[in-house]
């Protein structure tokens, strides 16, 4: 049927068309209008009704938060209810007026005023906002009989967040707060508005946070009447929250104390992994803080407190702070080397105490040298001469290389948010970290620095607890983590976290024999022995200490440094040595030597883990092991 | 005369020339209008939804400033980027309410389905162009290929309310190129009689394990709850029955600014953004919704008069098409929320809270700009 037409006449189609279209939409605007109209004056008297007499709201049912629990079902995290008592702006007239009536029947402190203050700044004007929390059986039967004095003042029972464990493992559980701006903006971008209607509290840190899709659990809906004053009268029908599902976590809140406690009162950090499965077992910060402290908004003073702290209490050191890794650095160099085949097990070299590079002698801890040294030798006494000589053979590529794998300098993707990538150093990341081109050249010297775990060098001690559990394992690398279990709460089903490896290393067994035989020596003959020479169990480590403070070629000496420019002491160690059960990394700053602080307080953690032994006091400071171990 | 000297009047008539002054006083009144009723629903998202308006309103004036000759050679890559983009949703995208709509392109994400609201009138205009005086059958069914296979795309993820606005958007182009009223009319009968089937056996149909063929559970449900909002009232339904009383009990002259119960006390749903409308009608009542009317009524009527002035066959058929289409979101979203049509995620055109959308239609009101300037350069 084709036809052919001038564009004239197509012009003229045009314009017939638009004429039928214009038709179109004001009929289509007519049968809106009808409707208003229909809507607005035919049956307004049946819409007024219903919106002004008999108001039916839908109250969100807030559902329980999941519980949080440890790998043996001690408690972490739950919930109480507890009754708040709470003003509706809009149905209360003069709120200060209000506030100083009710100080007349209840205890309302100038906190309480505050913190209602800034609700309720952030909050829409028609909804509740509770101007005290957990009050007394006594108190809310003194308010419920004076209760018609105080319109659109209700006593509410709402569920309390609780950290029965206080202060232990605050870095791991972290803790939930109010819901703020920022936070409705995350719960929009997810889609979970309507969700998230009713609830107040959202987790801010820790599992609480990364986890918070599980925990929070699905909103349920009541429909209930309410009078003109806004009143609930009468419920109409209900249908169930259902509750967040539970945290079984690989974390032993036991083996936490227990290492916690080890820290007495010195800043630092430990990772206690089990290398079969990646789980974490223990992850300490030290010091901690009392998440509690957070549930029902932070007093000012408590903030300040936290914040201004100069021990920065709220760092969680585990995951978010690196630091050089110091000779602990050295296994995994003596694997590296084994691997690239720049190293044999019996290949020895002669230490005269120096390693001359570019007119520059790197020296050795001990004066004159150990002699000839083998790769068993160099990490027993750890012998800096080596590593200078390894590492420059092995380039700084080939360092980079074989690093990265092991998850030096990148995110290990634990399940707390917060961590921190550390530097594994590469003429790559120099030219991406500094802008001035003669900052951005790498110097061969820098790698013979990075060789015994100085220099740009930097990672947190869940990274170096990772790697260690990596290779003990014989080279699977998990993505750690601290969530055993999600159990639904409904059904009781375990769903597993992630129990596979995220990456396969490929080392030779033998390579990571010999590396692990020399470990085991060093607590039995080495810079570890003092702290483990009489266990009665067999252990592989490896003590280091990271500069804090370059003395440019003036001799360090402990006792003439401030204690905030002493050196960080670490140690890395797993046991049982032949069959790990437990990979940790234990950094302690301004701790001195690593056999110093760092060794003590891994003994005491492998003592519970391993034989059940309970210390009564905080590791002590071996002042004595003066072995260094730069 | 000194042309070469810097001269800020001069340089402002440039910046104004793109401009049709009549347009954009209609446009300033709707977007006037949604700020008054902003301040009252979500006040909050009052700077939000300035920095919307500055971003649409800056990308009208970019299309009005492309001639749309232009425009219209641009029809082609438009088209084919936003059928790859469509693809590529549907293999990498993100989903997110439960459809797959994002794409993150680097830092930010797009939806492409909305590109296609402007692209596909774009390609049929164009392609009609090219067979300009001697249009037949087969070029319908051309047209026809190329409006489905987007669509189709796009209601796979599943978004109906898009696929309907890009769905009407090609057809008007085509119902303007002259499609044979012997094709509309009897597809206008089949859907007569479909709808008004679904409506009579609404009860037999909404039955729980009755598939609709073709579409989701959750588009069944809207029809259903349509039909009969109480067999939901905490659901779907809510919506309707909350928005029906919120313009119910508005009357004729409403309850006052700020002063809507529905709205006030959060009986009223997402009323920022597809309910606007219950908050104009129960705040200003039917007055206010008569005076929305007329102003989408003042709109329609000059896109119309552009795109019968328009010198191109291309430019009529895109000018009628983009008036066609802000008809069809308000008709649409207005019909939702009074009750008469089901609920489908279609915003309130230059009045509901929302950045994509505002600027997807700012970017039409800166196409019938474009043609209008045409016609005016244009040698008669």
């Amino acid at each position: 049927m084709t036809e052919f037409r001038t564009p004239d006449q197509e012009s003229w189609r045009f314009r017939r068309r638009v004429v039928v279209a214009g038709l179109f939409v004001l009929v289509c605007f007519g049968l809106l209008a009808t409707r208003f109209y229909y809507l607005q004056v035919v049956r307004h008297d049946y819409f007024h009704t219903r919106a002004e007499d008999n108001r039916i709201a839908l109250l969100p049912v807030v559902p329980n938060r999941g519980s949080i629990v440890d790998r043996n079902g001690v408690v972490l995290a739950r919930n109480y209810a507890a009754y708040t008592l709470e003003i509706t702006p809009s149905r209360a007239g003069n709120l200060d007026e209000t506030i100083d009536r009710l100080a007349e029947v209840l205890t309302i402190e100038q906190r309480d005023r505050r913190r209602f203050r800034k609700i309720l700044e952030e909050s829409r004007n028609f909804e509740s906002v509770p101007i005290r929390t957990r009050l007394s059986d006594d108190e809310v039967a003194r308010f419920i009989s004076q209760r018609y004095r105080f319109p659109g003042v209700e006593v509410q029972a709402r569920l309390f967040r609780d950290y029965p464990q206080g202060a232990t493992a605050s870095h791991v559980v972290g803790y939930i707060g109010r819901i703020n701006d920022r936070d409705v903006e995350r719960i929009e971008e997810r889609g979970e508005t309507a969700n998230y209607r009713g609830s107040e509290y959202i987790g801010k840190s820790g599992l609480e946070q990364s986890y918070e899709a599980e925990l929070h659990g699905t909103t349920g809906v009541e429909q209930v009447e309410v009078n003109a004053g806004g009143r609930a009268v009468r419920r109409l029908s209900r249908t169930s929250a259902m509750a967040g599902n539970d945290l079984e976590l690989t974390l032993d809140i036991e083996l936490q104390k227990v290492a916690e406690a080890a820290f007495g009162n010195r800043r630092g950090a430990m990772v206690a992994i089990e290398p079969a499965t990646g789980g974490v077992l223990a992850l300490v910060s030290t010091p901690t803080f009392d998440p509690n402290l957070f549930v029902d908004g932070i007093s000012t003073q408590d903030w300040k407190a936290l914040n201004d702290s100069p021990d920065h209490p709220l760092l969680n050191r585990a995951i978010f702070s690196a630091y050089p890794p110091g000779s602990t650095f050295k296994p995994f160099m003596a694997l590296a080397g084994l691997t690239a085949g720049k190293r044999t097990a019996g290949q020895a070299i002669a230490d005269p105490g120096f390693f001359a590079f570019g007119g520059h002698r790197f020296m050795d801890d001990k004066v004159g040298g150990h002699g000839m040294v083998d790769l068993h030798k160099s990490i027993v006494v750890s012998c800096n001469t080596y590593y200078y000589q390894l590492a420059n053979d092995l380039g700084i590529e080939g360092i980079a290389r074989f690093m990265s794998p092991l998850g030096f300098g990148s995110r290990t993707g634990i399940d707390i948010p917060g961590e921190a990538e550390g530097v594994l150093p590469s003429p790559d990341w120099k030219k991406r970290r500094f802008r001035r081109p003669e900052q951005q050249r790498w110097f061969g010297g820098e790698t013979i620095s990075v060789g015994i775990g100085q220099g740009y060098n930097a990672y947190t001690p869940l990274q170096m607890a990772n790697a260690l559990s990596a290779v003990v394992n014989g080279g699977n690398v998990y993505r750690p983590h601290l969530v055993r279990h999600v159990v639904d709460n409904r059904s009781n089903a375990k769903r597993v976290v992630e129990p596979e490896p995220i990456r396969q290393l490929g080392l030779k067994p033998e390579h990571v024999a010999t590396v692990r035989a020399a470990m085991v020596d060093v607590t039995k003959a080495g810079t570890g022995a003092r702290a483990f020479g009489n266990a009665p169990y067999s252990v592989g480590g490896k003590t280091g200490t990271a500069q804090v403070f370059s003395l440019k070629g003036a001799k360090y000496v402990e006792g003439r440094v401030s204690e905030r420019l002493r050196d960080h002491s670490w140690f890395i160690a797993y046991a049982p040595a032949d069959e790990p059960k437990i990979a940790l990394a234990v950094l302690v700053e301004n701790g001195g030597f690593g056999a110093q602080s760092a060794a003590p307080i891994a003994r005491l953690v492998m003592d519970y883990y391993l034989l059940g032994k309970r210390p009564n006091q905080p590791a002590a400071e071996d002042v004595d092991a003066a072995e260094s171990d730069e | 005369m000194t042309e070469s000297r810097f001269h800020p009047l001069g340089l402002l008539r440039a910046f104004l020339r793109p401009i049709d002054p009549q347009l954009m006083l209609i446009l300033g009144a709707l977007l006037g209008y949604a700020y008054f009723l902003m301040i009252s629903a979500s006040p909050d998202r009052l700077e939000a939804q300035t920095i919307n308006t500055v971003v649409a309103l800056a990308a009208m004036w970019v299309a009005a400033t492309i001639s749309s000759q232009r425009m219209l050679s641009l029809a082609l890559p438009l088209y084919i980027v936003g059928v790859v983009l469509l693809v590529a949703v549907e293999l990498f995208g993100e989903v997110s309410k439960g459809a797959q709509r994002w794409l993150h392109v680097g830092v930010t994400r797009i939806q492409p389905s909305e590109l296609m609201k402007i692209a596909m009138p774009l390609m049929l205009a164009w392609y009609f162009q090219q067979r300009e005086g001697q249009i037949g059958f087969r070029d319908f069914i051309v047209a026809g290929l190329l409006l489905v296979v987007p669509v189709g795309l796009i209601l796979i993820q599943p978004d109906l309310g898009t696929s309907l606005l890009v769905t009407t958007a090609g057809f008007y182009v085509i119902f303007f190129a002259g499609l044979s009223w012997k094709l509309i009319v009897p597809v206008a009968l089949v859907g007569i009689i479909g709808i008004g089937s679904i409506i009579a056996f609404g009860d037999t149909l909404c039955q729980p394990g009755v598939d609709w063929y073709g579409l989701r559970e959750y588009q069944k449900h809207r029809v259903c709850t349509l039909l009969d909002p109480t067999q939901d009232p905490l659901g779907k339904g809510f919506h309707i029955i909350q928005s029906t009383i919120a313009i119910g009990s508005g009357g004729v002259l409403g309850k006052g600014w700020m002063a809507g119960t529905q709205t006030h006390l959060a009986f009223l749903p997402e009323r920022h953004t597809d309910f606007i409308f219950a908050v104009l009608a129960e705040e200003l009542g039917l007055a206010g919704a008569i005076v929305l009317l007329i102003i989408y009524v003042l709109l329609l009527a000059r896109g119309f008069q552009i795109s019968v002035n328009a010198p191109t066959l291309a430019s009529k058929l895109l000018g009628g098409a983009i008036t066609m289409i802000f008809f069809t979101y308000a008709f649409v979203n207005m019909g939702m929320v009074s009750g008469i049509l089901p609920v489908v995620g279609v915003p309130l055109p230059f009045v509901s809270y929302g950045g994509t959308a505002l600027v997807t239609l700012c970017l039409g009101v800166g196409i019938l700009m474009s043609i209008q300037r045409s016609r005016l350069s244009s040698p008669k």
